[in-house]
């Protein structure tokens, strides 16, 4: 198994407020990564600083690099659209985009960037939602808005409208805490197939989620990485007492 | 269970005092319109439409002239002020917090105080001197005036745009330029059609700036560099006449064709607007 991610030495900034410190990592190919941490840690600007999502705010700066497939995506000549492009993201609440319709949700990204070949849309969109394990349940009313459907239906359209795009890696921010059991546990599931094909980073809240989800975990703390491994080490044999701590919730 | 009562008298209060508050404020508006209707309506005609405009005192004739001026000079005004004015919004909305925004927003600000009659002056000094009373001078007098109206609305239309949204469109590889393009300002263009609304209805009833700039006429648009009438113009033109009898209901009935006018491109913008799903 190879490294699709390499994260090293980054450290990033909202304005003059240090939130993650000199990060090293290495994330595989074709499995879950899981990053778990107390709130306010720095999990959301760690994942969002994989996909240049981070320097969209205001007065935040980014330091180190991150290899993706050996080439550093904040290298000089690199176009932070085609970054996005091969690794998607899937927000912690679902944000479908309300004025359009569940098939214009999904192909979104293609649309938006000028595809407009018609068969080859209607295709993207049935094989985006059949992988996000939505099509059955929306096959019959295409046309209906996206903000129509329930969150966890939302929530898929979301994953839907990353794999539409086609990229490599999905990064996502806790994507079941705006879920009730059912729908969480259905998207469980999905990540678990996805990861058969895509290299999946899930940041969560949820300890059991990580250990059901997750090959690997990374504890973040105060914006440090306190510890990365598997997660059948993690959660049976942290090494730090902080994690130890962490997962046995007694802080967080 | 006294304070409850209390509570309930003051209530009642309260919603009684602003029911007075609403009708106060809309009798005078009611009674332009009925007053306008019922005045304007026995002077419609065939004629009034679509004939030349008479010299004052002489029967006959109509509005014709007119219509088809303000509509000329409140479209190129549009054409020139719309396009200004949703960029400049888009520019002020996206850097926000740059120096040349503030400059611009201050700017802005002063611009949409600045009395009409003062552009008017403006048109008059930059365009007429150079060219002559004309169809253009009216027209950049008016774009001058939508402009900030059209610019503050849009701003304030895109601010509104949910930061999750664009965010959304960026992390699919949209590029920012086309995703404030096409989703943030599909999001925002119920605000801005109202913003645009605003501005035309406004500019579609000026008389002051078109008094220095198109100077009126009686006569079919003869081009764009050229004299023309308007609407406004005609009824001031008619309500001065020494002749009431026969120009007071013309004028009544220019007034009621213009607030037709500003009733269609409502309807239309806001029928062009809607949302798709409610
Ligand atoms: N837009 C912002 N401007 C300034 N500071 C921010 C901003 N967003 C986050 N921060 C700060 O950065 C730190 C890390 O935030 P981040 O959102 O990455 O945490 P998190 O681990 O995802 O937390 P949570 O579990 O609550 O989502 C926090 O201390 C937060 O206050
Ligand atoms: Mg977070």
């Amino acid at each position: 198994m190879r490294y699709k991610i390499e994260i090293q030495s980054l450290s990033a900034w909202f304005g003059s407020k240090q939130v993650l410190q000199d990060i090293t990592m290495r994330i595989k190919e074709n499995v879950v990564t899981a990053i778990i941490g107390p709130s306010g840690c720095g999990k959301t600007t760690l994942i969002r600083c994989l996909n240049r999502m981070h320097e969209l705010t205001p007065r935040a700066k980014v330091t180190g690099r991150v290899l993706l497939d050996g080439e550093d995506i904040y290298g000089e000549n690199v176009d932070p659209v085609t970054v996005r492009r091969r690794i998607g993201m899937v927000f912690q609440k679902p944000n479908p985009f309300p004025m359009m319709s569940i098939y214009d949700n999904t192909v979104a990204g293609l649309k938006l960037n000028g595809v407009t070949d018609k068969k080859r849309l209607d295709e993207v969109v049935e094989k985006s939602l059949r992988a996000a394990h939505l099509w059955d349940e929306v096959k019959s009313e295409l046309g209906k808005s996206g903000a129509s459907l329930s969150g966890g239906q939302q929530q898929r359209l979301c994953i839907a409208r990353a794999l539409a795009i086609e990229p490599e890696v999905i990064l996502m921010d806790e994507p079941t805490s705006a879920l009730d059991p059912t729908a969480a546990a259905k998207i469980e599931q999905l990540i678990r197939i996805l990861a058969e094909n895509y290299t999946v980073v899930i940041v969560t809240h949820n300890m059991q989620q990580a250990a059901r989800v997750s090959d690997f975990t990374a504890f973040l703390y105060l914006g440090k990485l306190v510890e990365y491994g598997s997660t059948k080490d993690i959660f049976e044999n942290p090494k730090s007492e902080l994690t130890e701590k962490y997962i046995t919730g007694e802080f967080g | 269970m006294r304070s409850y009562r209390f509570r309930k008298l003051e209530d009642l209060i309260m919603i009684s005092l602003a029911y007075a508050a609403l009708i106060i404020a809309l009798i005078p508006l009611a009674s332009i319109l009925v007053e306008t209707v019922s005045r304007g309506l026995p002077a419609m005609s065939f004629s009034l439409l679509f004939e030349e405009i008479p010299p004052l005192g002489q029967s006959g004739g109509g509005i014709g002239p007119a219509i088809q001026g303000t509509l000329i000079v409140v479209t190129l005004a549009s054409i020139m002020g719309i396009p200004i004015g949703v960029f400049s919004g888009i520019y002020l909305a996206e850097f926000r917090q740059s120096r040349l925004a503030s400059a611009a927003r201050f700017l802005n600000d002063v611009l949409t105080n600045v009395p009409s009659i003062v552009l008017g002056i403006f048109g008059w000094a930059f365009v007429v001197v150079a060219i002559g009373w004309s169809v253009i001078a009216g027209a950049i007098a008016l774009a001058i005036m939508m402009i900030p109206i059209v610019t503050r609305t849009t701003e304030e239309a895109i601010k509104l745009v949910p930061l999750t949204i664009r965010e959304a469109a960026i992390a699919l590889g949209v590029p920012q330029w086309k995703t404030t393009l096409t989703v943030v300002l599909s999001s925002a263009k119920k605000g801005i059609a109202t913003g645009i609304l605003l501005a035309v209805a406004r500019i579609s009833g000026e008389t002051a700036p078109l008094l220095l700039t198109i100077l009126g006429s009686r006569f079919w648009f003869s081009g764009f560099t050229q004299p023309t009438a308007a609407i406004p113009l005609a009824i001031f033109n008619f309500s001065q006449s020494p002749f009431r009898t026969v120009d007071l209901p013309r004028a009544w009935g220019a007034s009621l064709i213009l607030i037709f006018i500003v009733l269609v491109i409502n309807i239309i913008l806001r029928y062009s607007t809607r949302e798709k799903y409610g």
